[in-house]
């Protein structure tokens, strides 16, 4: 009962896990988000330090770092379709599961965007890895850049609330419903792959 | 077209001749001058600025050997991009504003390089620490008034700005670009 059985091996399956590409961007991206996440809401409460500024940068740079695997990761979302849901999770489930996806995209893009235009608007300018300067898409503006600062954490309060969202459902899924949503995304859990996956 | 130009280059020649013969540059235009720096932290340039600063000068660039200036500068004034940073800035660390409130550069030669540049050197004292200085100054002239500006890149840990966990230069670099315009005009002798 724990496990499921896999698919059908008949007809060409489209496969019931993410492929490896999409599997490793999605927990990379994961990852680098919980960090600069962290990183973002420890730093902004420093008293001024070279240490804070050095985690202002690092929390820059993994922003940029982030926003980059993400156009990637869209990339190659757009030209692979994710594997099935299960037939079992009603219809209304699918659409709640989808908009949440598409928020977190549109966030994964957004935020960096909104933390490089504060910067911009502070008078800070991004300068990846310390080498290559980003272009200042803004003026100095202090009331622009609080007002900007204020958007960037708002939204990422927004993201962490879908991110909870996001893994209570894989959670439930995994462990209440006991179907395969979350080993779609999880090397190496329960369920395998059909003979006939490729992606 | 050659004569043109000539004469053209004469005319300007002589009139900058006569008029730089008879004029002294003594009336500092503080609201039109500018004093500015750019640090860099984390190898990312930082612009700042002071806002208060005042000067005494006297300046006839046909006679620059007579020259003689001051420039005092209000160092609780700066503005490094945030209220944090100047906060900080006005600290023990830094410029200690609270026993060391004003800088202060001292002119003591003018060397003209020609082409209405001049090497200006002098001593600036900052938080008590005194060093030779010299700076490049490009003079543009408008009738009645002058222009002088250029920049040069001091070096903060000569001053001792910056001490303790500022230290390093990992952070903030030692290096910082200081950019200078100072408005004057000819006050009628």
């Amino acid at each position: 009962m724990n496990t499921m059985s896999p698919t059908p091996s008949s007809a060409p399956d489209p496969g019931t896990r993410y492929g490896g590409v999409a599997i490793g961007l999605h927990w990379l991206i994961a990852i680098a988000i919980l960090g600069s996440f962290s990183l973002g809401l420890y730093m902004s409460d420093l008293p001024l330090s070279p240490q804070k500024l050095k985690f202002y940068s690092w929390h820059k740079w993994a922003g940029v770092t982030i926003f980059l695997c993400v156009l990637v990761r869209l990339v190659w979302r757009l030209s692979h379709r994710p594997p099935e849901l299960p037939d079992t999770i009603p219809a209304w489930q699918r659409k709640v599961a989808a908009a949440t996806h598409v928020l977190l995209y549109l966030l994964m893009v957004v935020i960096p965007i909104t933390g490089w235009l504060m910067s911009s608007a502070m008078g800070f300018q991004t300068v990846y890895f310390g080498v290559l300067p980003l272009p200042d898409l803004l003026v100095r503006n202090d009331e622009l850049g609080e007002r900007l600062q204020q958007v960037h954490t708002l939204l990422n309060y927004g993201m962490a609330a879908l991110v909870v969202a996001h893994l209570g459902a894989a959670l439930k899924h995994h462990f209440i419903d006991r179907d395969e949503v979350l080993a779609r995304m999880v090397p190496f859990l329960g369920n395998k792959p059909s003979h006939g996956d490729t992606r | 077209m050659n004569y043109a130009f000539s004469a053209l280059l004469l005319g300007v020649l002589v009139s900058a001749t006569t008029t730089a013969n008879a004029i002294e540059f003594n009336q500092v235009q503080t609201e039109k001058s500018a004093l500015t720096f750019v640090s860099k932290q984390m190898s990312v340039p930082v612009e700042g600025r002071f806002r208060s600063f005042r000067g005494r000068l006297a300046f006839d660039p046909a006679k620059p050997a007579a020259a003689s200036a001051e420039l005092e500068i209000d160092l609780v004034s700066i503005d490094a991009g945030s209220k944090d940073a100047n906060d900080e800035l006005a600290g023990k660390a830094w410029f200690n504003t609270k026993v060391f409130p004003v800088a202060k550069f001292v002119l003591t030669s003018v060397k003209p390089l020609g082409d209405n540049r001049f090497e200006v050197a002098g001593r600036m004292t900052i938080k008590g620490r005194t060093q030779d200085l010299t700076a490049p100054v490009t003079l543009r002239q408008e009738g009645n008034s002058a222009t002088l500006e250029g920049s040069l890149v001091l070096k903060r840990a000569d001053y001792a700005i910056g001490e303790g966990m500022w230290a390093d230069f990992g952070t903030v670099a030692n290096e910082v670009q200081v950019r200078y315009r100072l408005v004057a005009t000819a006050a009628a002798k």
